[in-house]
């Protein structure tokens, strides 16, 4: 059993270089030389093509995942989340695997675009309704703590004073280098995380092509992956075809991780900017 | 002398309409849904927070005569990921799951093949779920569907909320007993009066609340 200790502590990483808090002296450009040779310009093709999602960690934070599907070919880790009789939360060894079916469908779509990347199942529903929010969030907080490269929430909620400690949550995951992809809601509500600018968050579009994906100019939905009659695995051994932004989100989570396999030294914030110029909409039609 | 509030919910009781009358907009609302998408079945599942069920409250087309007042547990299966996320969902041929089997159709043989699926939201909380079984196999699934689905959705919870309410009026009513009973009855017996009658009622309660000192 692992206690679920506060993320609040990373979220100075970032400026763990020697230099002074949020300046940059003359003489320490140096220091933040930066590893990537850009190309003159930024395609499909530098971005992710021969890109397999080696060496990068997927966490499905959702319903579980069942490990035993072929389309799924086994979990790095899975852990359920709960809350305990003291209102701690605790991280467990999942030995239930999926209690709806949802996570094994996204563990499917990032298994089949991204076939090396590792991935992980973090369990945030079936242990009890009530208190579904603070499992979410400790599910959350938990994930960020492994230090995931992506983390795949197909999920949001609809409660208000949720909503600072996920923006919170969401923040810390942006600095450290965890890229949080979430899906956005598909009825007019507010929900979260998926509203902050520090997720990158999903929408579905129509097209049957799995790597393509558009920019939104529009915001706060940024971009939308395939979502629309998906055949994924489902509980029993079963594919079933499915809608949904749910499942537009390991579209993106997928596409993600290719380009950080490539191209590991990325931020989230190059990341999206890579995400932005390589969209079909914007130039990976090109 | 009952408190105050159990005679406010008193009188909401004698107005505001029936259980009756809110489980007839449901079932309207799942006979519409169920027509629009050409579907076999639609229902409507509400939350029971207590023993953290979903309950049927409305069913049309397969399984109407059997699954009414059905429970199943919240926190799985394929409404119970609905509810949970707050998030609609669509699947096609979910045959062979056992979760949705036991959803759902258990009881009645009944096997549906799709489903969609979205969350009753009201205010910031999830009330229950809109179900829509079966629509036709050689219709691919649209965006404006899911659009639809969520516009169904909306009024859905609009009306739960609605029955939510009588109902727990009709609770207070209930736990107040014959002081309540008596306001209740006032209140329906004026908001059924007429023209003259009605406004003559208004009157007397009027005055009637100026002896009482309001």
């Amino acid at each position: 059993m692992q206690s679920v200790q506060d993320v609040e502590t990373h979220s100075w990483d970032a400026g763990k270089a020697a230099l002074p808090a949020w300046s940059l002296p003359k003489d320490a450009v140096d220091l933040i030389a930066l590893p990537t040779e850009w190309p003159e310009q930024v395609t499909r093709e530098w971005a992710l093509e021969g890109a397999s999602g080696k060496g990068v960690r997927v966490c499905i934070l959702d319903s579980g995942v069942d490990p035993s599907h072929p389309s799924v070919g086994g979990l790095d880790s899975a852990v359920a989340i709960s809350i305990d009789d003291n209102d701690e939360i605790v991280a467990v060894e999942d030995t239930e695997g999926d209690v709806s079916g949802h996570g094994t469908a996204c563990a499917g779509i990032v298994r089949r675009l991204a076939p090396e990347a590792s991935i992980s199942s973090v369990r945030v529903l079936g242990a009890s309704f009530t208190g579904s929010g603070n499992v979410l969030l400790g599910g959350l907080r938990y994930a960020i703590e492994q230090d995931f490269d992506v983390i795949n929430m197909s999920l949001s909620t609809t409660k208000k004073p949720f909503a600072s400690v996920l923006h919170e949550l969401a923040d810390s995951a942006y600095f450290k280098r965890t890229v949080l992809v979430a899906s956005a809601h598909n009825m007019p509500v507010e929900s979260y995380p998926w509203r902050f600018s520090s997720v990158i968050s999903v929408g579905s579009h129509e097209e049957p092509d799995p790597l393509a994906f558009f920019y939104n100019p529009s915001p706060p939905v940024e971009f939308f992956g395939r979502g629309v009659n998906v055949e994924v695995p489902w509980l029993g051994g079963r594919t079933l075809s499915v809608s949904g932004n749910s499942f537009a989100t390991p579209h993106i989570t997928s596409i993600c991780a290719l380009v950080l396999s490539k191209h590991p030294e990325l931020t989230p914030f190059q990341l999206k900017s890579v995400l932005y110029l390589t969209a079909n909409n914007v130039g990976g039609g090109r | 002398m009952t408190e105050q509030p159990d005679l406010r919910a008193a009188v909401a009781a004698g107005v505001v309409g029936s259980e009756e009358s809110f489980r007839a907009l449901l079932s309207a609302i799942v006979e519409v849904a169920r027509s629009i998408f050409g579907a076999k079945a639609s229902s409507i599942l509400l939350l029971d927070e207590e023993t953290e069920e979903l309950v049927f409250e409305a069913v049309v087309g397969e399984g109407e005569d059997t699954l009414l007042g059905t429970r199943f547990p919240a926190g799985t299966g394929i409404a119970g990921w609905v509810l949970a996320t707050r998030t609609p969902l669509v699947i096609e041929d979910v045959q062979n799951d056992p979760r949705f089997a036991s959803d759902v159709a258990e009881d009645t043989g009944y096997v549906p093949k799709g489903l969609m699926a979205a969350p009753l939201l009201h205010e910031d909380g999830a009330l229950g779920v809109l179900s829509v079984l079966d629509r036709p196999e050689q219709s691919l699934f649209s965006l404006q569907e899911m659009e639809l689905l969520g516009l169904f959705a909306n009024q859905a919870a609009i009306a739960v909320d609605l029955l939510l309410k009588a109902r727990e009026a009709e609770r207070l009513l209930g736990a107040a007993g014959g002081d309540a009973e008596v306001v209740a009855r006032l209140a329906t017996a004026v908001n059924a009066l007429e023209d003259e009658q009605r406004e003559a009622g208004f009157k007397l309660l009027d005055h009637l609340a100026r002896t009482l000192g309001n």
